[in-house]
């Protein structure tokens, strides 16, 4: 590698400069409008700034005032942020785990050569087509079919398992029952996918060995699969966690952005969303974005050093220029 | 001796993969249940849906869809069209420019080269949302309110997709062809244009349907930046829908907005599913 940089450049001519041309758009419009917005949305935390009616209030310069509004209790002794940061975990964890769990089971399905599905293609179409749905039509779907007139209780009552209708989206329990179970239908699919690859990754020869030495499939799964696929495992847990952090979709439209009952289903970005859109209470909004943003960093480093640490890796096959 | 063990090898076997059968078909029903009501309930009346459910279509499809396409209040059709122009253009600007960014990082050498790598590594899982207060700040100071521009131009600075392309030039591109090019006196610019692209024309594809699907789905900022009824989109007129007093509505005509919202996914994704299905992960970590 290091000899070719130093191999004198071939004719005198420096490419060096196309590089930077190639790049430029993707930077220009990187700082324009994320990394600019972004400096925003930090510099707005600090500042008073909302409607009132129709009056304005600020900008003015408030300090912490707004971090520590955030983060003092109301009357009922409850901070908001903590809740709906609980909130928007115990969904994320609610659908996440069996997302989890499902999705490696499968994919040592449809890699297990024993086994040797037939079908696979269907089961993959399947699992994965929800994964492509708009989550807002998807949310809007089960609120028809989870109302209290809609179909779901037509079949509960006319199969004789309840007597009266159930109000499904006015109960805790099934509000969130019915989001993770969203969240779990739209990922489960995807998340295979990607373990299948893991798996698919690892040498053969790994199994093959486990099998001569009479280990049976539990132990192939638990002592060879499962921890060469960690690192593999660890990425998708974290990157569906950094997703799951983004929670906003299914729970506005099948809640009416309200988070009900009692807004227990109110996630962190639905509440970002109420100060942004109705009161534009830009300061607040931003002193939320910026706990998220703390949040989602410290994740992402995860994700960097496992990304960075396999193109390190990465056998270089061919030469550049 | 042998022989019994063998048998009993096959017996589990077979019980194995009757389980794995019908855990898989479980899952497969799961999945396809709610689409199934979905179109079922599509083809009925409104007093059809209030009497219960069936299991069989109706033959209320073109009546239910002809209510839907000339709703006063929720025009289904135009947002359609402006969720594809959106969808379409964030698509294209998307795929060509990660893919100009990918080359220039991978075909060049240059003092920024690492840094820009690594940059962009660091800022690809950071969500859009965290920056969305200044963006928000920034479309109303130069009055891009109800403009499609917002929504559009970002595309150009997709990280994911950037990465995706790298991996993608990384195991496709042999530079010899680059080389040849540039003995024949091609330009760098024609060399990406009539040479590289078309190499990456498998990676393209894959990509311009994920950011097709996910511009078309995309709901948070698109709402907080379309206003006017002629300018929105799909997933806004859904929220529109849900927020609307439900008991009035013809719930066929619901049904059928719901199934137009997702039909045209639905449709790509079955024809294409096979190479959709092979592209969530060639761009993704290895292990």
């Amino acid at each position: 590698m290091n000899e070719r940089i130093k191999k004198p450049k071939r004719l005198g001519v420096s490419y060096a400069k196309w590089g930077y041309l190639f790049i430029l758009p993707f930077f220009i419009t990187y700082i324009v409008c994320t990394l600019t917005p972004q400096i925003m949305t930090i510099y707005n935390s600090f500042f008073e700034n909302y409607r009132r009616g129709l009056s304005q209030v600020g900008p003015n310069f408030v300090g912490l005032e707004n971090y520590v509004k955030l983060f003092t209790p109301d009357k009922t002794g409850s901070i908001d942020i903590l809740k709906y940061f609980g909130n928007t975990m115990i969904l994320w964890v609610l659908g996440a785990v069996p997302q989890i769990v499902v999705a490696l089971l499968l994919a040592v399905f449809f890699t297990s050569y024993r086994l040797n599905l037939k079908g696979q293609q269907f089961f993959k179409t399947v699992i994965y087509m929800p994964n492509l749905i708009m989550a807002s039509a998807f949310s809007m779907l089960f609120f028809t079919l989870f109302n209290i007139a809609g179909p779901v209780n037509q079949i509960l009552k006319a199969s004789g398992m309840i007597q009266e209708s159930i109000d499904f989206l006015s109960l805790k329990v099934p509000v969130r029952l019915l989001i993770s179970l969203m969240n779990f239908l739209m990922w489960f699919g995807n998340t295979t996918i990607l373990l299948m690859a893991g798996i698919q990754g690892i040498d053969q020869n790994m199994f093959e060995a486990a099998e001569i030495d009479g280990a049976n499939s539990l132990q192939v799964f638990f002592r060879v699969t499962l921890p060469l696929l960690s690192p593999i495992l660890v990425y998708t847990v974290i990157t569906a966690m950094i997703g799951g952090l983004q929670m906003f979709d299914v729970p506005q439209i099948l809640t009416n952005g309200k988070g009900t009952p009692d807004r227990a289903s109110m996630t962190m970005v639905m509440y970002l969303n109420n100060y942004l859109g109705g009161s534009k209470n830009y300061g607040m909004a931003g002193a939320v974005s910026v706990v998220l943003f703390v949040i989602s960093s410290v994740l992402s480093l995860f994700v960097y050093n496992s990304l960075s640490r396999q193109y390190k890796d990465a056998p270089r096959k061919r030469d550049r220029v | 001796m042998k022989n019994r063990e063998n048998t009993k090898g096959r017996v589990q076997l077979i019980l194995a993969r009757t389980v794995a059968y019908i855990i898989l078909i479980f899952l497969a029903v799961v999945c396809l249940f709610s689409f199934y009501m979905l179109i079922i309930n599509s083809t009925r009346s409104n007093a059809q849906l209030q009497a219960g459910f069936t299991v069989v279509p109706r033959e209320n499809f073109f009546v239910n869809l002809r209510n839907a396409w000339t709703d006063a209040s929720i025009n289904i059709p135009r947002g359609m069209l402006n969720s594809f122009f959106i969808a379409a253009c964030s698509a294209v600007l998307t795929t060509y420019f990660s893919a100009l960014t990918a080359y220039g990082i991978h075909a060049y050498r240059f003092k920024m080269r690492k840094f820009a790598f690594y940059f962009i590594m660091a800022v690809m899982m950071i969500p859009p949302q965290v920056s969305a207060v200044g963006f928000i700040q920034l479309v109303n100071k130069f009055h891009l309110t109800d403009n499609y521009l917002p929504l559009i131009l970002p595309s150009i600075a997709a990280p994911v997709v950037f990465f995706y392309m790298k991996q993608y030039l990384e195991s496709v591109l042999p530079m010899e062809m680059v080389e040849a090019a540039r003995v024949d006196g091609s330009g760098e610019f024609r060399t990406f244009n009539t040479i590289v692209l078309p190499i990456m024309k498998p990676a393209l594809a894959v990509q311009m349907i994920f950011s097709f699907v996910s511009s078309w789905n995309n709901y948070f900022i698109p709402a907080l930046i379309l206003n006017k009824p002629e300018m929105k989109t799909v997933p806004i007129m859904i929220a529109q829908l849900r927020a609307a007093d439900y008991s009035k509505f013809d719930m066929g005509k619901v049904y059928m907005f719901i199934l137009l919202a997702i039909l045209p996914v639905m449709v790509v994704y079955i024809i294409l599913s096979k190479s959709i299905i092979k592209g969530v992960t060639a761009g993704s970590v290895k292990g």
